[in-house]
């Protein structure tokens, strides 16, 4: 195998990852407020559809992207509506909002199924993109890779170093508490699950418009759920999220290359690599002794003030 | 801002203002048909140290809440240096110089102390927050390590948090919600003369406590609540804790009779009894022995979070011990046995939590009493409920421990937290276990339920049973108990007679500081 080569395998890498690490980042925020959606595959499934939508009528990629985001968000004013408003079951909504996003979407996008778009542009600087062995991997990458980049640096910068951060993260650790000192617990968490839905909005657009850039009914294939347990995974982080979505990218990629060389396994069981790489992953962090912070506190609690 | 610094003169007289610093006129505030605060009237002098005295739901928390703004009041109002505000956000009452430090910490374990601090502060620099930390530490005697998360901290020491992160508001009235009910007797006074500095300094205090000596220690006047309503005002320091009392509960509290029985057998012990810790921020029970004898009551104080949740676990078998040689009840080995085991072998439980632990709250008091009755008692035949049986013994209970229903067979929620208490500890004594294991038996108990509770616990002591009792109240314990032992970080000291034993020393023994003591003393 040579540089070229290689450097083709870690493109493909890179373009798995990137619609992981997307909803993985958003779902981490809304975590970190004490919100479990479990809804992450629905909102995801919807930015899909609707991104492809709007980027083949308007015949724009970002407006795709937009739209994508725009309708993730949608989905998850719902889910917070019912959560964190109406304090409903966080799990029970979560699940309701992934099957009445698998739904919607092929609605959404039942006049777009066989379409197809050109996919989403790439970065081309010359002298750098051509240079040889690396120049596609750093240089070449579609603009949604370095728009992910530069949310983890955001994300990561807003959590750990600004006072919005240390406010989502005191009302994920201790809703009653940050209640008692006058933060807006539920705003708070409301934000956050937006920001989660439009994360989660665009990692689907991405699937449709860079990944493969047509619309196919529940095309995201399980990697909302995926991208949930790259959270855990992550323990809550966000670079260590974008290692894990690099990992489980890396999985997927593999078991395609795997098919290709003919390796003498059944496809399904190779298809199934990334999915088992998840469970094999939880089961060791589970068991992993776990010591200082973890989980947040309120994870999965709804927060009710008394009046 | 004023420096008090020893060589500058004290802010001149002629600030001082003719209004209260706080009036409260007329205040109510209802939740549905229950009426917390009913027209209270309370004035706060600057430089005051007043107290709010009350029982449990009498309505002092819900009038701090409306102070802190919290809370919205139904009707009446706040006035601040004479002029009427409406404090809609704590935000707003912090602006005004209102600060609170919570009863129960209102902290965030795992964020770092400045970070805790932060969050109630305008927005500024991290190196800056950490040198203001530091001077806080230099002016009172207040030490933080600003980079420690705070589930690492001890009891008093997340309690230097609440004050400092008060403190640095530059506050004109603190509000302290019951500051000392887990604090040493040391870290108490040590609390109190960071309290005198400030009264120096002209700031207010509103004091909640049911400590009373610490009430007379602290403050010079006091208002007492009683159902929601004020009920008298009066000097701390003209009273005894005995006369505030009865004007707190409306009635005299019958003193405990001790008893005279002399100790039989030992019936119930521990021996090397060590568990991992069950979770995150749990500790773990190191080689703990304890021996109670028929007729004894053994106290087991501590500050809260240092192992007492997980002995009781230990000691009812909600979690299994190493061997079954590590706990005995009358002799027998019984430590691999689980709770219901346990019960059979004539040993009884109660936890600290009332709801969910010691009792289902939406359960009526009937299946209540199954759920700890129905392997030793008459309330099952061949997995069939008999509850007829069941609510007989139910109402017995509550007809010999004199538990206040609304309803025959009401839900434990419906009760109020003193008389579902009297249930849960009745529903025990009532079986007439030879051992009693107890955790916080009055934790959150108004005054008169706490005495009919303390007497039962003597009363099954004086029939011969060993009782158990895991206390933070070291009233409690020094008027219940005939020898105490201290539990620190999960080890368990030896057992003193109560008569040799001081507070002081309980309370060095409880921060853990009897090693290094020792070890100075031989020097």
């Amino acid at each position: 195998m040579n540089g070229e080569m290689a450097q083709l395998i870690l493109v493909t890498v890179v373009t798995a990852a990137t619609p992981l690490f997307l909803a993985a980042l958003g779902e981490l925020v809304a975590e970190r407020s004490g919100v479990l959606n479990l809804g992450v595959e629905g909102m995801m499934v919807m930015g899909a559809a609707g991104g492809f939508a709007a980027a083949y009528v308007t015949g724009s990629t970002l407006v795709g992207a937009l739209a994508g985001i725009a309708l993730g968000a949608l989905m998850a004013l719902l889910f917070a509506l019912l959560t964190v408003v109406f304090a409903v079951s966080q799990v029970a909504s979560g699940l309701a909002l992934t099957i009445f996003g698998l739904g919607l979407s092929g609605l959404v996008g039942s006049g777009f199924v066989g379409l197809k778009r050109d996919p989403a542009p790439h970065l081309s600087i010359p002298g750098l993109t051509d240079l040889p062995g690396v120049g596609r991997l750093v240089f070449g990458e579609d603009y949604f890779v370095y728009a992910a980049l530069a949310l983890a640096v955001l994300v990561s910068f807003v959590l750990g170093r600004t006072r919005a951060g240390l406010v989502l993260r005191a009302v994920g650790d201790n809703h009653g508490s940050a209640h008692a000192l006058g933060v807006p617990v539920r705003r708070v968490r409301i934000l956050a699950v937006l920001f989660g839905g439009a994360c989660a909005g665009l990692g689907g657009a991405y699937l449709s418009l860079a990944y493969t850039p047509f619309w196919s009914p529940e095309m995201t294939a399980g990697r909302g759920w995926i991208a949930l347990a790259l959270v855990v995974f992550a323990s809550w982080r966000p670079w260590r999220a974008l290692g894990g979505a690099v990992l489980f990218g890396g999985a997927t990629v593999l078991q395609l290359h795997a098919q290709a060389f003919g390796i003498g396994l059944p496809g399904q069981f190779m298809s199934a690599i990334p999915y088992l790489a998840t469970v094999l992953a939880l089961v060791l962090l589970s068991l992993r002794r776990r010591a200082g912070s973890v989980a947040p506190a309120m994870l999965g609690t709804a927060f009710v003030p008394d009046r | 801002m004023s420096r008090p610094d020893a060589a500058e003169p004290e802010p001149s007289p002629s600030v001082r203002l003719p209004a209260p610093l706080v009036a409260i006129r007329g205040l109510s505030k209802s939740f549905g048909p229950v009426r917390a605060n009913q027209d209270i009237d309370l004035d706060v002098r600057a430089g005051e140290n007043h107290a709010l005295l009350g029982e449990n739901g009498a309505g002092k928390s819900t009038l701090v809440k409306m102070l802190y703004g919290l809370l919205q009041p139904s009707a009446g109002e706040i006035l601040w240096q004479g002029r009427p505000v409406v404090l809609d956000t704590p935000e707003t009452a912090r602006s005004l110089g209102i600060g609170m430090v919570f009863q129960h910490f209102s902290l965030f374990e795992n964020l770092t102390v400045s970070e805790n601090i932060a969050l109630v502060l305008p927005p500024e620099r991290q190196s800056r927050l950490d040198a203001r930390i530091g001077g806080l530490s230099e002016r009172y005697g207040l030490k933080l390590a600003p980079a420690r998360p705070v589930w690492s901290l001890s009891a008093g020491e997340r309690q230097r948090i609440e004050i400092a992160r008060c403190l640095l508001q530059d506050p004109k009235l603190m509000i302290l919600d019951e500051p000392t009910s887990v604090l040493t007797p040391q870290e108490s006074e040590s609390l109190f003369r960071i309290l005198d500095q400030l009264k120096a300094e002209g700031r207010a205090l509103l004091y909640i406590s049911h400590r009373l000596d610490d009430v007379r220690r602290l403050c010079e006047r006091a208002t007492i609540l009683r159902g929601g309503k004020v009920v008298g005002t009066c000097d701390p320091r003209a009273e005894t804790a005995r006369s505030m009392a009865a004007q707190m509960v409306g009635a005299q509290i019958a003193e405990v009779s001790a008893r005279h029985a002399t100790p039989g057998a030992e019936r119930f012990a521990a021996v090397g009894l060590s568990l991992p810790a069950p979770g995150l921020h749990a500790t773990a029970l190191k080689g703990v022995d304890l021996a109670v004898r028929g007729g004894e009551v053994l106290g087991i104080a501590g500050v809260a979070g240092n192992g007492q949740d997980e002995l009781f676990a230990a000691l009812s078998g909600e979690r299994l011990a190493a061997a079954p040689g590590q706990i005995r009840i009358d002799g027998a080995p019984a430590g691999r046995d689980g709770v219901t085991a346990r019960r059979r072998r004539g040993a009884a439980f109660v936890p600290e939590e009332r709801n969910g632990h010691a009792a289902v709250p939406g359960f009526a008091l009937s299946d209540n009493l199954v759920l700890s009755r129905h392997a030793t008692g008459e309330v099952s035949r061949g997995g069939f409920l008999l509850g007829r049986a069941a609510r007989a013994i139910a109402r017995k209970v509550v007809e010999s421990f004199d538990v206040r229903v609304g309803a025959p067979d009401p839900a434990a929620r419906t009760l109020s937290g003193g008389n579902l208490q009297k249930f849960v500890v009745g529903r025990e004594i009532l079986r007439e276990p030879g051992v009693l294991v107890v955790n916080q038996p009055t934790w959150g108990v108004d005054a008169l339920a706490g005495a009919a509770i303390h007497q039962a616990i003597l009363d099954l002591a004086g029939r011969g049973s060993a009782v158990v009792i895991i206390s933070q109240d070291l009233d409690e314990l020094f008027r219940l108990c005939d020898r105490l032992c201290v539990i620190h970080a999960g080890s368990l000291s030896p057992a003193t007679p109560t008569a040799a034993t001081s507070r002081d020393d309980v309370g060095l023994r409880m921060a853990g500081t009897e090693v290094a003591s020792a070890t100075a003393h031989a020097h």
